[in-house]
């Protein structure tokens, strides 16, 4: 039988472009033209003819894979790996630079729920309005009506424009309509991370049903390990835009978690040579223990010019990829700072463990000109450390196991009555 | 369930009729986002529809007086209100439809990060929307020409759609030049109000046409010059019909359509990628 989808050596290009404000401004474009009207002619024309070279990015690198109808396929990697990138291309919202897919069926794509709603329309007209971007026909939303209203438990308020709707009705709304589509094939970006954990089992539930019952092909991202196994037969496994491994779902899941076990080194050294720029060259990037108490995060660098506006530190993201916060050695008063000086510096900083609950932490190294670009830019490609930390349970009598939530302080609590 | 869909992504793909038949098949959310334009604006403004009229007439009656009765414009022979007004009408659909349109793709952002559908979508629908503008003001021009006794002939009325048709045509294509360049080069919505000024006085819509006395014909080369002037003949019998007028204007349109669907199909794929 003819696969449902099939996808023939798939690549994607992004140019990277170093601009300080983000958009390009006609105006910088004309006035550069006017100013240096020289320089200008010589870059289009090498652009034109294609000497310039440009910076560019592979998200993807030769992608190929194919899905049989009634199969439910899991897509596994880190962040940056090019998971999201592959699902936009599948729902045809950005080209890809070479290769061909092709899909027999009609596609749904839910890449993001309420997608569309409009915060002054009433409930009813959003479900028509996000219906219909979604790509439904009105006669079906309005044969799904009363089933997409039931699901999403809002009948009293159907008629209230949604800006006054708490966050846990919106996100139920918008499920509701996206889970009704009746596409062949439906393309699920992560989007079971939102709304409480009652409605979440109610939607894996729900989309059980639609793969168990209605035989549909459904393509799902996700780190939730838990509903990849729970749904999908098989798994794909994406690493640096390459699919590594795809396979049976127990093994490909196994193969995933071992190989992002490997990667908790706590320790980072420049041996290639990678991340050598003008200004700042990242040689060693590792934590050191002091005590048990007192961790530290650990840069040594060479610094090639300096400039005042030089940061450097980390971001610490959680297990699910969660940023945590961003760290820079001019995070305190002027005074305080460490001076960074030309040649070989070494500068650490403690880790807040005292907030921290078990887990195994990412840590990448950041570093920018403030305020007017990154030098090693955050969740791209940058030297990276893993911190396992298993929280040491305080004096308390009743706190003697892991607490839920990503931050556990240690807060004191005092009788005011 | 039909396995009858086919669809194939490809690396590029350069504008075929396929595309006019892919907005055909998402008509209905054109539709939708028609009528969201439209809910969403008479639902922000206190006197909701009533926007509509009070614009136009708001500045048909400063422009009467300051240009009509102060400066003496004059108006080819018939009173200056219903002059200026019969311009404003179609000058507004123009104006607004364009500084809407550029700004269309920005605005949706959200959207067409998330979502396929032919983009041409947003554009178009951000256009129809001003066919119900140009409606209800249109009741104003229907009060005057019964107040000042004007009885438009067969041929005139027959022609106004094809004048609103030409105007919905100059505005897909500048309209879509635009929204593409925006997406872009983001300050170009900051040159735009300035550049639609400018455009209004380059019209005839205060001024009639036969002030420019033998010069005229340049101003020809402006096709909403053509829709006006032919839209006071048409109605008000200012002037005869001139046919000529008509298809230079039909023809610079055309061309206007062809540049702006082009430039528009060019970039669309992308929009994802550098929004």
């Amino acid at each position: 039988m003819e696969p449902i989808i099939t996808v023939k050596g798939i690549s994607k290009k992004y140019n990277i472009t170093h601009q300080k404000g983000g958009y390009i401004a006609l105006r910088d474009i004309l006035t550069n033209a006017f100013k240096n009207p020289f320089s200008f002619i010589k870059r289009k024309t090498k652009e034109i003819i294609g000497l310039e070279k440009k910076e560019v990015f592979w998200a993807l690198k030769d992608i190929n894979f194919e899905v049989q109808k009634g199969e439910v396929i899991g897509i596994v990697g880190r962040n940056g790996a090019g998971k999201s990138t592959l699902l936009k291309i599948l729902s045809q919202i950005t080209p890809p630079t070479e290769g061909e897919i092709k899909i027999n069926g009609t596609v749904g794509s839910l890449l993001e729920v309420g997608t569309g709603f409009h915060p002054e329309l009433t409930g009813r007209e959003n479900i028509f309005l996000n219906g219909a971007i979604l790509g439904m026909k009105k006669v079906d939303i309005e044969r799904k009506f009363n089933e997409i209203v039931e699901f999403a438990g809002i009948e009293k308020f159907l008629d209230t424009p949604v800006k006054y709707y708490s966050s846990g009705m919106y996100v139920r709304l918008a499920f509701s309509v996206a889970a009704h589509m009746e596409t062949d094939i439906l393309i699920i970006d992560e989007v079971l991370a939102v709304g409480d954990a009652e409605f979440q089992k109610k939607c894996l539930g729900k989309m059980n049903d639609i793969t168990k019952e209605e035989g549909r092909t459904i393509l799902f991202v996700s780190h939730n390990m838990g509903a990849i196994k729970q749904l999908c037969n098989k798994t794909i496994f994406i690493k640096n835009g390459e699919v590594v491994n795809f396979g049976e779902t127990e093994n490909i899941i196994e193969n995933y978690l071992s190989e992002s076990k490997d990667n908790t080194s706590e320790s980072w050294e420049n041996k290639k040579d990678e991340f050598n720029n003008e200004y700042f060259k990242p040689e060693k990037f590792y934590i050191s223990r002091e005590n048990e108490n007192d961790i530290y995060i650990n840069i040594e660098a060479n610094i090639n010019k300096k400039d005042d506006a030089l940061t450097a530190g980390y971001a610490l993201y959680s297990e699910d990829g969660t940023l945590l916060y961003w760290s820079y050695q001019t995070d305190s008063n002027e005074s305080d700072w460490p001076k960074l000086n030309i040649g070989y510096n070494k500068i650490k900083s403690r880790l807040p463990i005292e907030i921290l609950n078990s887990g195994i932490y990412k840590i990448e190294l950041i570093a920018s000109l403030y305020f007017k670009e990154w030098i090693i830019t955050p969740n791209k490609i940058n030297p990276t450390i893993f911190f396992n930390f298993s929280k040491k349970f305080n004096e308390s009598k009743y706190w003697i196991q892991k607490r839920p939530g990503i931050v556990t302080p240690n807060n004191k609590w005092i009788l005011i009555k | 369930m039909s396995n009858t869909h086919t669809t194939v992504i490809k690396p590029k793909k350069i504008f075929s009729f396929s595309d006019l038949k892919e907005v055909w098949e998402y008509r209905e959310l054109l539709y939708f986002f028609t009528w969201r334009d439209l809910k969403v604006r008479y639902k922000q403004t206190a006197i909701g529809a009533l926007w509509a009229i009070f614009q136009p007439f708001i500045t048909m009656v400063v422009f009467s007086v300051f240009f009509g009765g102060l400066l003496k414009i004059p108006s080819d022979g018939v009173p200056y209100p219903i002059f200026v007004y019969t311009g404003l009408l179609f000058w507004q659909f123009f104006s607004t439809a364009l500084s809407d349109t550029s700004n269309v793709l920005i605005t949706n952002q959200a959207i067409i990060t998330k979502v396929y559908f032919p983009r041409l979508l947003l554009p178009l629908s951000s256009i129809m929307t001003k066919f119900i503008d140009f409606g209800i003001a249109a009741l104003i021009l229907v009060g005057m020409m019964f107040y000042y006794n004007y009885t438009p002939n067969l041929i005139g009325l027959l022609l106004i759609p094809l004048l609103l048709l030409i105007t919905f045509m100059i505005s897909v294509g500048v309209g879509l030049f635009l929204a593409s360049v925006n997406v872009k080069y983001r300050d170009v919505r900051y040159a735009l109000p300035f550049f639609i000024q400018i455009l209004m006085f380059v019209t005839p819509v205060i001024y009639p046409a036969s002030i420019a006395g033998k010069y005229s014909w340049i101003l020809a080369l402006n096709p909403m010059m053509g829709v006006i002037q032919s839209a006071r003949a048409a109605l008000l019998g200012t002037t005869v019909l001139n046919w000529n007028l008509i298809a230079i204007s039909l023809f610079a349109t055309f061309i206007l359509m062809i540049l702006g669907v082009y430039t528009f199909k060019k970039t669309e794929r992308y929009f994802a990628d550098i929004i």
